[in-house]
């Protein structure tokens, strides 16, 4: 028995949520927009237009690629990649090459080669006979992130994709909304039998989490199932089919691409200060990996802190609730208290709001302090007005047990819990 | 005739490139034009360049940026009046298979 080992590497492209387009000012929300509203030379590619970068989104791919804890080379620049294809007007994306703004960087044990920025495409809408085209989408910054081949398993995928995806929301610099389409996963997989393989199957443009877990474990069944056969998966590109659950062959003629790149000559190059990459450094915000140690120090459990951090607006939800809690003094809702009615009522953090919570949690256990007070009144009285029922008890009748927390219910009128009240009457029985 | 012709085939690809359709007598016209180009630009390997930084810049700009302010765009019609074909709003060509890059 052979044993096989998969090697998946992911390409990432996240669009930036800046307000303009990466070379022009046309504005970036094109989502929904009516066709062909968001262009001008720049962005159709008319001669003479010339593109000059947006300094946010420059300095949010910095940003990504410290948080991927990658170096920030001091020169980079754009380059042209050429194709024939009508998603962008020019006959060529707009690039990095071999000098991206970011490199060697790492997030969970998996390598991050590269951090690069580019334009998005046009949107292509294939009908019949004709293709439409919109060209709102095209020049809209989109980074591409790209990491070694260093994941071995489809859960492992996908937990470095989530990962990812908080990074990119708790800096704030896209939606990463992959409805949407913001946020585009592209894994390439192989499986080796021990020697590396010489092939790898890219599986293009997949927009879930879990799909992407699907279509690893579809891939890696298929090449299994070719190489027991002695054979070698074809080196090729697939694209997802999620009702079907299945990848398929999009282009049997994989070669090397002939993109041509070379320097953009209409875009002088970036330099860097270190101290200006250090700056930046410092300026980043808490992680999600910083905020599991916090949360952590605060005595949560592992899985509620899970689903706090998970979303950065439960998070800072939850943040400002115990801001509350600790402005107020008040000593008696712990940490992992707030997290409980977080995590199990399923609040709406969209309609309540963190001092809302604090004041709920503290009227509820008012409340029941309130009620216990009454029900061990109730119960004493039950005790001293039924002696028969208690004589029965004593000599060995526990059944009757249930008639007293009747009584005791009836006296409440239902405050209290019944389990909770045979417990109380059965220990004022037995230790009085 | 150049010293390095170049093959028909790769007059081909670059025609593919360049999505332009070509004659069997365009190939062999284009293999002498474009091999007598290749040998012109060779000229430059007679330049002497030990000791000189490569460079894809020559103006000694860096850093040229924008801030990120939108302003207004193009109208749909303006977008579109250089367009052979429209469909409400849209830019019409040809069917163009998943190709995509």
């Amino acid at each position: 028995m052979k044993t096989y080992e998969p090697i998946i590497g992911m390409e990432i492209h996240v669009e930036l949520k800046t307000r303009s387009k990466m070379f022009c000012s046309c504005s970036a929300d094109w989502f929904g927009k009516k066709p062909n509203t968001h262009t001008c030379p720049v962005c159709l590619g008319l001669p003479g237009a010339l593109p000059v970068p947006n300094k946010i989104a420059i300095e949010w791919s910095i940003k990504l690629g410290l948080a991927l804890n990658c170096k920030i080379p001091s020169f980079s620049k754009f380059d042209r990649k050429n194709y024939f294809y009508p998603d962008l007007p020019k006959g060529y994306q707009i690039s990095q090459y071999d000098q991206p703004f970011a490199i060697n960087g790492n997030l969970k044990k998996v390598g991050i080669r590269r951090v690069h920025l580019e334009e998005d495409t046009g949107k292509l809408i294939h009908q019949g006979d004709s293709t439409l085209i919109d060209f709102n989408r095209s020049g809209v910054p989109l980074v591409e992130i790209v990491t070694e081949p260093d994941i071995h398993s489809s859960e492992d995928a996908k937990a470095f994709l989530q990962e990812l995806h908080r990074i990119i929301r708790y800096l704030d610099i896209s939606d990463a909304d992959m409805e949407k389409g913001s946020m585009r996963l592209e894994p390439n997989i192989s499986v080796g039998t021990g020697e590396v393989p010489d092939y790898k199957v890219e599986v293009k443009n997949i927009n879930s989490f879990n799909f992407v877990k699907k279509a690893i474990d579809y891939e890696i069944a298929r090449h299994k199932e070719i190489l027991e056969k002695g054979q070698v998966p074809v080196q090729e590109t697939r694209g997802w089919d999620e009702k079907k659950a299945i990848t398929y062959s999009q282009r049997l003629k994989e070669k090397a691409h002939d993109y041509r790149y070379f320097p953009e000559p209409d875009i002088p190059p970036l330099i860097f200060k270190e101290k200006e990459i250090k700056r930046a450094k410092d300026q980043l915000p808490k992680l999600p990996g910083d905020k599991r140690r916090e949360l952590k120090e605060l005595g949560l459990k592992d899985d509620d802190i899970e689903i706090i951090i998970d979303d950065i607006a439960t998070l800072n939800f939850f943040e400002q609730a115990l801001n509350v809690v600790r402005l107020s003094g008040n000593r008696e809702i712990s940490a992992q208290e707030i997290a409980n009615w977080l995590v199990n009522k399923k609040i709406n953090i969209d309609k309540q709001n963190p001092k809302d919570l604090i004041m709920a949690i503290i009227a509820k256990k008012q409340n029941s302090q309130i009620s216990s007070d009454i029900v061990s009144k109730a119960i004493d009285k039950v005790i001293s007005a039924n002696q028969k029922a208690i004589d029965d008890y004593n000599g060995g009748k526990t059944g009757v047990i249930m008639f007293l927390v009747g009584q005791v219910m009836g006296a409440t009128k239902g405050k209290g819990d019944a389990q909770e009240i045979r417990k109380l009457l059965e220990k004022k029985l037995t230790y009085g | 005739m150049s010293e390095n012709s170049l093959t028909k085939d790769e007059v081909k690809h670059i025609a593919k490139l360049a999505n332009l359709p070509v004659t069997e007598e365009e190939i062999i016209k284009f293999q002498k034009q474009l091999s007598e180009t290749v040998d012109y630009i060779k000229t430059l390997s007679s330049v002497a360049t030990q000791g000189v930084e490569p460079t894809s810049q020559v103006t000694g700009l860096k850093n040229v940026t924008r801030t990120d302010e939108p302003a207004p765009s193009q109208t749909q019609e303006e977008a579109l009046s250089n367009a052979k074909n429209t469909h409400n709003g849209f830019i019409k060509v040809k069917a163009i298979f998943n190709e995509q890059t």
